[in-house]
């Protein structure tokens, strides 16, 4: 006899708590998201259901006083800006991710425990703390200001807080952790004995370690790129602290349209552009994926 | 073989690491630093100073907010843990799961949506209901986004272990439940535990989701620190992060206790 959950009738009922929660707080809204986008915004706020394209409209143009269309943009400057510096933190995180998870692999064992849990406490102490932490560093009088004072090398600096350069420095801090854990579990399972056989037929440390290391890791790289880069895409917190709420990611943008900018059917429809996003580059990397995996086999 | 020798070693990797650490942990200890200053402006230091952690411990804002943060993560802790333990019995132990992909997606759901999108499913629901009660809003919506969290520990937990015990209690007459009380469940205990501490954290730690909703009178931690973000740098600010701080590092270290002791 079996127990009862594996029972085909146990099976619904097991799995109908997770996926009646799923159904009613996150599938039918996301529909109702989709409505939004295409409403009509409310006197007051809100929304009405009255079909438009106006929100999509919208992000890119501006309506003028009679009705014409006149190309704005705003709202593209932040779609491209949030692309870009997704890009570039997911890559910062991959070049910086790599020496320190293949060092943290050669380490004996206690340590190796020891360093994994240091690289992933940070992600356990509260993100806002981190994000504005930063705040101290860079800001006016912070202490990137003061160390260069310090060793003579300024007498007064700019702010490095409110723009590009600031959130980068926010989202690479962030979503580091999330980086190097996938790649020290790829290079945890390289065999060793490639690397000497590299080295057997006269490959030099850095042949092997293009030819060798770094392909046999990428499936670790992939998955690390997919856990920062996603993030990255809706983040909130660092543009609203590091970015001075001026410099937007469509994550804050989305965030004001809900809230003080009340334009419900606007936020949707950059909520609806944001997840498209998202869900191309999930699409993009995974059918690479698949495609890789159908070359070795026929290989 | 010794270090200089060893082929698979690196020359640079070692002091580029330690670089690497010093970057992670410097704002951290910045912020701990500077909650021991005296001086009202934290730049300046201005002598060592317990100060602010009183201030900060009699700040009635500040517990009311870890209140409500407790109490709605309390809730969605258990709830999403039981429930997610439930989904990863049949996911994994079940015969004959019909759209098994199907229903591990769903139940990953919230882990594929930028979290802002899900913070906006939630409250364009809540508006249409009409729900305005915050703390309702609050535990409905962490439940939510706390699921996967508990669910994948727990999955990885039940994967890595065979269903032989189960069936030996079976055979030897146990009830289902029994079965699943007396062999199951503390087998994959440590899992549940893992799970529960990561969703624990998750909603502690929720600013996006708990910040859109945030009308009702339910101010979460996390929200309430921006509040003072927005109003500037301030030591006792820096005095309640460190306090946050010590009760993650305190949560971290026992769920990776417990981790390790299988």
């Amino acid at each position: 006899m079996t127990p009862r959950w594996k029972n085909p009738g146990w099976n619904v009922w097991g799995l109908l708590p997770t996926h009646l929660i799923m159904l009613c707080t996150l599938i039918i809204p996301i529909g109702i998201i989709i409505l939004v986008s295409f409403s009509t915004r409310g006197p007051y706020g809100g929304f009405d259901y009255v079909f438009t394209t106006a929100p999509y409209k919208q992000i890119l143009f501006n309506e003028g006083w009679t009705g014409e269309l006149e190309f704005n943009p705003q709202y593209l400057i932040v779609v491209g800006r949030t692309l870009i510096l997704s890009t570039v933190t997911t890559l910062i995180c991959l070049l910086l991710s790599f020496p320190v998870a293949y060092f943290i692999s050669l380490q004996k064992a206690t340590l190796k425990v020891m360093l994994i849990y240091l690289v992933t406490l940070p992600f356990w102490v509260s993100m806002i703390v981190r994000v504005y932490s930063w705040i101290i560093i860079l800001g006016n009088d912070g202490v990137i200001e003061k160390t260069l004072r310090f060793l003579g090398l300024i007498d007064d600096m700019d702010s490095l807080l409110h723009g590009d350069f600031a959130m980068l420095v926010g989202l690479v801090y962030s979503y580091i952790p999330l980086m190097i854990l996938p790649i020290f579990a790829s290079i945890e399972k390289l065999d060793g004995a490639l690397v000497e056989a590299s080295h057997d037929l006269y490959g030099s440390r850095w042949t092997t370690l293009r030819r060798v290391i770094v392909p046999l890791s990428q499936p670790g790289m992939l998955a690390g790129s997919i856990l920062v880069f996603v993030p990255c895409l809706g983040a909130v917190l660092e543009p609203m602290i590091l970015g001075g709420g001026k410099t937007m990611m469509m994550g804050n943008l989305i965030q004001l349209q809900f809230g003080p900018a009340r334009n419900w059917p606007l936020g949707a429809a950059i909520s609806i552009v944001l997840m498209s996003a998202v869900l191309i580059f999930l699409l993009w990397r995974g059918l690479r994926a698949v495609r890789k995996e159908s070359r070795e086999l026929l290989a | 073989m010794t270090a200089k020798t060893d082929v698979r070693r690196y020359p640079g990797f070692g002091l580029f690491s330690l670089l690497f650490f010093v970057y992670l942990y410097l704002p951290i200890s910045v912020v701990v630093f500077y909650s021991f200053n005296a001086n009202r402006i934290v730049a300046n230091w201005g002598g060592f100073s317990l100060h602010w952690y009183t201030a900060a411990l009699s700040n009635a804002a500040l517990v009311n907010a870890v209140n409500t943060s407790l109490f709605v993560a309390t809730i969605a802790t258990v709830v999403s843990t039981i429930v997610a333990m439930m989904a990863a019995l049949v996911l994994v132990r079940g015969k004959q799961v019909r759209y098994r992909r199907v229903s591990e997606t769903v139940v990953n759901l919230p882990l594929l949506l930028p979290e802002i999108v899900v913070a906006v499913a939630v409250l364009i629901l809540f508006s249409e209901l009409g729900i305005s009660n915050g703390l309702l809003k609050l535990t409905i919506a962490h439940t939510t986004f706390c699921i996967p969290f508990a669910f994948l520990p727990i999955r990885a937990r039940l994967q890595g272990m065979d269903s032989d015990l189960e069936d030996a209690a079976r055979d030897l007459y146990a009830s289902s439940w029994t079965a699943f009380r007396r062999v199951t469940f503390p087998l994959i205990l440590p899992g549940v535990f893992s799970g529960a501490m990561l969703a624990f954290v998750i909603s502690m730690d929720d600013f996006i989701t708990s910040n859109l909703l945030n009308s009702g009178g339910a101010t979460t931690l996390p929200v309430y620190i921006f509040s003072l973000i927005k109003q500037g740098v301030s030591p006792q600010l820096n005095a309640i992060s460190t306090l946050i701080m010590i009760a993650s590092v305190v949560l971290a270290t026992a769920a990776f206790l417990v981790q390790r002791k299988k």
